[in-house]
């Protein structure tokens, strides 16, 4: 069948099962827009390319499937580089088209070009200039198959307009879907090497303080299950990294929680004193070791990956092991059981009432407002996690500062792929688009954001996109009016010399900015009316609503490891700083 | 100083890629992001026009040098990685030398030349152009003794180096 290359184009990734694209079109990408008029494939149009790529995030973290964003030439393509480093980091799938100025032009700085491949080079697990129409469908099997196999990662194909233009002679081309990927440097290890396994399998059944550091490699994998069995299996307590919250259930008598600076303290503290670390699809990321030198000393590793790459990045294991974590784990499940399963593993009561005596010594806790005061933002987190509306295998998403680390803290994560965050690269302003792109890949969930006033205030303007298309999220904006995170170093570490970090709790107006958007719009600003608002909002669901609760900026994220220190010089609440360790 | 002190910290890679284009800057950009000097790069394709070999010499202790070639591994285009042993192979670079040549100096040139295997491509009234290939230390000598001469332009291309045979004589 003869066709041109931009409808090859949406021909291929309708044969990948896209049933969704983010993007906004422009001069170079427009042949490849055209047939899109024709496609059951959905387009979400976006106000800001930013937003198409974390839109395609927040999808893809929910679902699994890649995400898709579609973005013309030159400063559409800048504008995606955020995304695609964010992706990046967080081993996110995602495929990228970006429109390229016609191949004739290329290199002569022409209009709204810029060197794409280039730029995203070290921020793509892979990229390619597409240079002629044939190749269109192979590349863009391929972009798939590397985006979603092996670790994760985003994709981009640049694609030079004259391939893909109907009138352009150098856009025809005769369609064909190739069955199979030559990528002869391309082979991910999935299955865990035996012997390894075994010997995984063997130290841990001689560990008396063992902890399993799971990271977002655990839900990448699909291994949420395995983990589970493995633990129940062994004993054996879970910390959930940043990025794997969901992947163990909190309400798990084995949870610790999140590690690392803002992890709790006995997750931090159980790590620290631990002599194993079973490390799954974990990284030894510097937020989570804190200062290297320092990090549980005693423990021995274990380290199962998929990227052979992180194994001896940061701490070199006593067991690597390369592999899908999934695969990994319920293979090591199977040999601990043959080596006689619960029955075989040693005598931990002792670790286990250290663990406990930490937990009850060094819970969560805040200071409740007073009355007249502002809202504490973890009591918010608090009525939203328990309100009888709000259901809970509710999607959770936040930006990046100290909403983060407290919703992360005070949410109760479940389930597998109800958190979704930007941890790698720390990108303020995901959580609107990424809810949006969320709600997008799961509409029978309700999606929450938690953003931060200084977030909101960067990608705000996709609440735009959401409300034409109908896309029903709720944004809890926990309105400090600081740069939270900023001003809490600058008051811990800068003698609260507080530089550039006041933003107003009232410009903009949030409430009427929301509801200019097309969202409802509320402003709380007392503990009483809490509940009610949260209510309303649970409510709704033909719109966008965005609620703006006033709380206390001087409120601090605890515990807390300072930059620099070591995980045992942890940082607790000020009113647990007297107990004893 | 130790023993360990003297120990050399350069490593030869072999590395085996699709030949697409790109494909050279990625590895590259991949060393100059890790904050890696490459030392000596050559690249040209293999007797498979699919393929290309990249021969790179770096600077760097076995610790990082194990982090750049799983980094390295993960670049899709890349196919095969292997580290040369200097010692378990062989290596050639090619060096021309523009090198003054005037008066008595002039046959003193023509004997290291001789001396060396290497060849006179070209002669001017003061100065002389010259080649050698060789394995880099062969070299690295010649080049030395050339300089008291007085070198005006030099060029070397990196190096290409292929791992011995099995029983080699």
């Amino acid at each position: 069948m003869q066709m041109n290359g931009g409808q090859a184009l949406i021909k291929s990734l309708e044969m990948e099962g896209v049933e969704v694209i983010f993007g906004l079109p422009g001069g170079a990408i427009l042949p490849v827009y055209d047939p899109i008029i024709d496609s059951p494939i959905r387009h979400v149009l976006v106000r800001h390319e930013q937003g198409a790529g974390h839109m395609a995030e927040g999808y893809a973290h929910v679902t699994g499937r890649p995400g898709v964003a579609m973005v013309t030439s030159g400063p559409a393509a800048t504008n995606i580089v955020t995304p695609l480093a964010d992706a990046f980091m967080d081993s996110v799938p995602m495929v990228v088209i970006t429109g390229q100025v016609g191949s004739a032009s290329i290199g002569t700085d022409a209009f709204q070009e810029v060197d794409t491949v280039g730029i995203t080079r070290s921020i793509t697990k892979h990229n390619e200039l597409v240079t002629d129409a044939a190749d269109i469908p192979r590349v863009i099997r391929e972009a798939f198959h590397i985006a979603t196999t092996g670790r994760p990662g985003p994709v981009l194909v640049d694609i030079p307009k004259d391939i893909v233009d109907p009138t352009n002679p150098r856009s025809a081309m005769e369609w064909y879907w190739p069955e199979t990927v030559d990528l002869p440097g391309y082979r991910p290890t999935t299955v865990g090497h035996h012997r390894k396994i075994r010997e995984a399998a063997e130290l841990i059944g001689r560990s008396r303080r063992p902890v399993i550091y799971a990271g977002g490699g655990i839900l990448k994998a699909r291994a949420a299950e395995a983990l589970r069995e493995l633990a129940e299996l062994t004993g054996i307590h879970v910390v959930t990294t940043l990025m794997a919250r969901g992947a163990f259930p909190d309400s798990h008598e084995l949870a610790l929680g999140m590690p690392g600076m803002h992890g709790t303290y006995t997750a931090i503290t159980a790590m620290q004193e631990s002599d194993l670390l079973i490390a799954l699809g974990s990284r030894f990321d510097d937020r989570v070791t804190g200062k290297l030198d320092g990090f549980a000393p005693d423990a021995k590793i274990i380290h199962v990956d998929i990227d052979p790459a992180e194994l001896g990045k940061v701490r070199r294991p006593d067991v690597p092991i390369v592999g899908d974590c999934r695969l990994v784990i319920e293979e090591l499940v199977g040999v601990l059981r043959e080596m006689g399963g619960a029955e075989s593993q040693p005598d931990r009561s002792e670790w286990r009432s250290r663990i406990s005596g930490w937990q009850e010594r060094f819970p969560l806790t805040y200071e409740p407002s007073e009355p007249g005061e502002l809202l504490k933002p973890q009591y918010v987190l608090e009525q939203l996690r328990d309100a009888p509306t709000t259901p809970e295998d509710t999607i959770v998403i936040s930006g990046v500062g100290q909403h983060q680390m407290w919703t992360s803290q005070y949410w109760r994560f479940d389930h597998p792929y109800t958190w979704v965050n930007s941890g790698g690269l720390g990108t303020m302003g995901f959580s609107v688009p990424a809810a949006i792109g969320a709600k997008v890949g799961r509409p029978d969930r309700t999606v929450w954001a938690i953003d931060g006033d200084g977030c909101f205030q960067m990608t705000a303007q996709e609440l735009v996109t959401a409300a034409a298309e109908r896309i029903p999220v709720k944004v809890a904006i926990l309105n400090n009016a600081y740069l939270g995170m900023v001003r809490q170093w600058q008051e811990m570490f800068y003698e609260e010399r507080y530089s550039e970090v006041y933003l107003s709790p009232d410009l903009p107006d949030y409430k009427m900015w929301a509801e200019a958007m097309g969202c409802v719009g509320m402003r709380v600003e007392s503990p009483e009316e809490v509940p009610a608002a949260i209510e309303k909002a649970n409510s709704i669901n033909d719109r966008p609503v965005v609620i703006d609760f006033r709380t206390d900026a001087r409120e601090k994220v605890f515990p807390m490891v300072p930059a620099g220190a070591t995980n045992s010089q942890v940082v607790v609440d000020p009113t647990q700083q007297g107990q004893a360790r | 100083m130790s023993a360990a002190a003297h120990e050399p910290t350069h490593h030869t890679l072999s590395v085996l890629v699709e030949n697409k284009a790109g494909v050279l800057a990625r590895v590259a950009s991949l060393f100059a992001r890790r904050g890696y000097n490459i030392e000596s790069l050559a690249v040209a394709p293999t007797d498979d026009e699919a393929f290309s070999r990249i021969t790179i010499v770096v600077d760097v202790e076995s610790a990082p040098l194990e982090q750049i070639v799983k980094q390295l591994f993960k670049l899709i285009n890349v196919v095969k990685i292997s580290e040369l042993d200097p010692r378990q192979s062989v290596e050639r670079e090619l060096l021309l030398a523009t090198v003054r040549a005037s008066g008595e100096n002039r046959a003193r040139v023509l004997e290291l030349v001789q001396i060396f295997e290497g060849k006179i491509l070209n002669v001017g009234h003061t100065e002389m152009t010259v080649s050698l290939e060789g394995n880099p230390v062969k070299v690295d000598d010649f080049e030395s003794l050339l300089r008291p001469y007085g070198i005006v332009e030099l060029q070397r291309t990196g190096r290409v180096a292929l791992p011995k045979l099995d029983r080699t004589v």
